[in-house]
């Protein structure tokens, strides 16, 4: 059985010229264990689609379809029963680890502050709980570091704290938007190969959302790519990367390997696509099918001529 | 400064150092030319020193001694990690922040010796920023943007509209765009508003520093293509700053690795792609991921970037270095040539 199952999910949110659909009928599923990578442009519904999960949408959204957590609707669950999920079963972690942290608390307390929210114990539990995560993520000298600031932390090191407070419940699912987008290449990669190391061993399954596709290659069993608020293709990671079926995923492989430099039309902007396939105004196969018919989803690829 | 939108960090005051008249005789310029390609930028011993603390006592290297040189038409990348000074290195060039000591040649002419003279050499050295959003003034519709630098430098009277229209198509910006205010537009569309107010005054020079760091990876190879096709058109000389090596691979000719305010490595890009030899250029070029699942993974750099307020004695990055002996903690590295073209600062 999969472990999250998102159906037909719709989103959309009041804009200038009418509404704008941040999601278009998104249908994806994770097994326990296994690792999503969703790939994608700035402004494409990644991080919506990643806030539908945790539901955390602004008030304002109009949603369609279902999200199911161990065979569970989280849209049907009250707000009480969310929050018992929300941090506890599902967890998140952000792009900039510095504006998430309360700046005017130790990063310490703010681990252990999160275990009091979810567990019945004393401080001094969810101190020693809160320090022993904090090794176990690799800061050094956790016990002296319980009590500095957020801002006495590196980009890298202040990420680690956000792994520590999303893993300090061994959730079932960990979403990570962009974790490692605002780091450094050499600090990037020791986070990657955190995350891989404490996922496997708690049996996590991972979302990673991330517009850049090496760091899928690395982490990834499978991808989904998106564009628009559509999903465009989906697969196992391997099998996509080597023979993508769609023209914008080629666009994309093509541009993150070295085979020199693609040039496909710049992006164009939500609220102008009224029909046919998101993709249609900068895609070089386009047809005249493709203006008219929003394409449906066969053998992984959603695209009328694949 | 010829332009109100661009503001830069960092401006904290420079402390003047007499360590020009303590340098004993030349220092050899591994990252010099070979061949008599026509020199544009030559910087020599370039430093700057911020101060920082309540009594403004400690000392920030931020760039501690790096030279180089750049030919018409060429690309020189400039890599490095968080807090490496490459930007640093990037705006004393352009006199955007006084260094501390050292000479900057444009052209032959000595740029600390230069006055009032400037501002008309602005004209040929021009910058690209990163923050696409915060280099461009939230109030100027792009019409007003693409033409404010040709006005500051006379080169228009009245009506530009015909001139800001051949640079919007230069960088494949649609006409109907002119109306719009900075917010209104892509990542990728500002950042094209940067590189056409760059070009617009025909420049010799451009420091692109990480001109497309926050760009998504359609727009960055279509940004990367525009600036090499502008190049061979004009011949342009690029500093392309970047951390991000997969970028510095396809548009750079030449390399300098820089870390802690120093360069370690400096050569041809696939020499030293292929053949690096200072350990923390190994290190960095194991952490590029792959578009291939199916790639090895290397061994990894461990510990941090060290605070620069207290750089380590002797070599920069032997506290992190897997090779490091006890001479690499007490005496600066001095360069050593690898073949043509090829310097590292090791000592082993």
């Amino acid at each position: 059985m999969n472990l999250l199952e998102i159906l037909n999910l719709d989103i959309s949110f009041p804009g200038r010229a009418g509404r704008v659909q941040a999601s278009y009928g998104a249908n994806l599923e994770i097994k326990q264990g296994e690792v999503l990578c969703l790939v994608g442009e700035s402004g494409c519904g990644k991080t919506i689609l990643a806030l539908s999960i945790m539901g955390l949408l602004p008030q304002n959204a109009r949603i369609n379809g279902k999200i199911l957590f161990n065979g569970q609707n989280l849209f049907s669950l009250q707000k009480k029963e969310m929050r018992k999920i929300r941090g506890r079963e599902i967890a998140m972690i952000f792009e900039q680890p510095a504006s998430c942290l309360n700046p005017v608390l130790g990063v310490g307390e703010q681990i252990a502050e999160a275990i009091r929210i979810h567990e019945n114990c004393s401080r001094k539990v969810s101190r020693k709980r809160a320090v022993d995560m904090m090794g176990l993520v690799g800061i050094p000298s956790p016990h002296r570091r319980y009590c500095q600031y957020p801002h006495e932390f590196s980009g890298g090191m202040a990420q680690r704290v956000m792994i520590a407070m999303a893993l300090v419940f061994r959730p079932l699912l960990l979403i990570a938007d962009e974790p490692t987008t605002a780091l450094d290449v050499t600090i990037q990669a020791q986070i990657l190969d955190l995350l891989e190391s404490l996922i496997t061993q708690f049996n996590t399954a991972l979302l990673l959302i991330t517009h850049d596709l090496c760091v899928a290659a690395r982490m990834g069993n499978r991808v989904a790519v998106m564009y628009a608020g559509g999903i465009v293709e989906k697969g196992q990671l391997n099998d996509v990367f080597k023979a993508p079926g769609h023209p914008y995923t080629q666009a994309l492989v093509k541009a993150a390997s070295n085979e020199g430099l693609v040039s496909i039309p710049e992006s164009t902007e939500l609220s102008l696509l009224n029909s046919g396939c998101w993709f249609h105004l900068r895609c070089p196969l386009a047809q005249e099918i493709c203006t008219q018919k929003m394409p449906k989803m066969q053998g992984g690829v959603c695209c009328h001529l694949c | 400064m010829n332009t109100r939108s661009g503001i830069l960090a960092g401006q904290e005051g420079s402390v003047r150092s007499s360590s020009l008249k303590n340098r004993k005789g030349p220092c050899p310029n591994p990252a010099s030319l070979s061949g008599s390609r026509d020199k544009v930028i030559q910087v020599k011993e370039l430093k700057k020193y911020f101060t920082s603390g309540l009594f403004r006592k400690t000392l920030v290297r931020a760039v501690d001694g790096v030279s180089f040189e750049i030919g018409k038409g060429e690309t020189l990348g400039l890599v490095g990690e968080s807090g490496s000074g490459k930007s640093t290195v990037g705006r004393c060039i352009l006199q955007l922040i006084q260094p501390t000591s050292g000479e900057i040649f444009f052209n032959g002419a000595n740029l600390s010796k230069v006055n009032n003279g400037m501002s008309a050499l602005r004209k040929n050295m021009q910058i690209i920023f990163q923050d696409t959003a915060g280099a461009l003034n939230p109030r100027m519709k792009l019409y007003d943007l693409l033409l404010e630098p040709l006005t500051v430098h006379g080169l228009v009277n009245g009506n530009g509209t015909d001139r800001v229209a051949e640079l919007m198509e230069r960088v494949n910006l649609p006409l109907n765009l002119m109306e719009r205010y900075p917010h209104e537009l892509s990542g990728g569309q500002r950042q094209r508003i940067g590189i056409a107010r760059a070009i617009s005054l025909n420049p010799e020079f451009i420091v692109a520093d990480e001109a497309a760091a926050s760009l998504d990876l359609l727009i960055q190879a279509q940004m990367l293509n525009l600036l090499k096709n502008i190049q061979s058109a004009q011949g342009i000389s690029y500093l392309f700053i970047s951390h991000n090596l997969n970028i510095i691979r396809r548009i750079a000719d030449r390399v300098a690795v820089m870390y802690l305010g120093r360069f370690v490595e400096v050569g041809k890009t696939e020499e030293i792609f292929n053949n690096p030899v200072h350990p923390y250029t190994q290190a960095l070029l194991s952490a590029v991921l792959s578009i291939d699942p199916l790639a090895p993974q290397k061994n990894r750099l461990r510990g941090e970037i060290p605070n620069p307020l207290q750089s380590p004695a002797g070599c920069r990055f032997h506290p992190r270095c897997p090779q490091a002996e006890s001479i690499c903690s007490q005496v600066l590295p001095p360069p050593k040539k690898i073949n043509d073209d090829h310097w590292a600062w090791c000592h082993k």
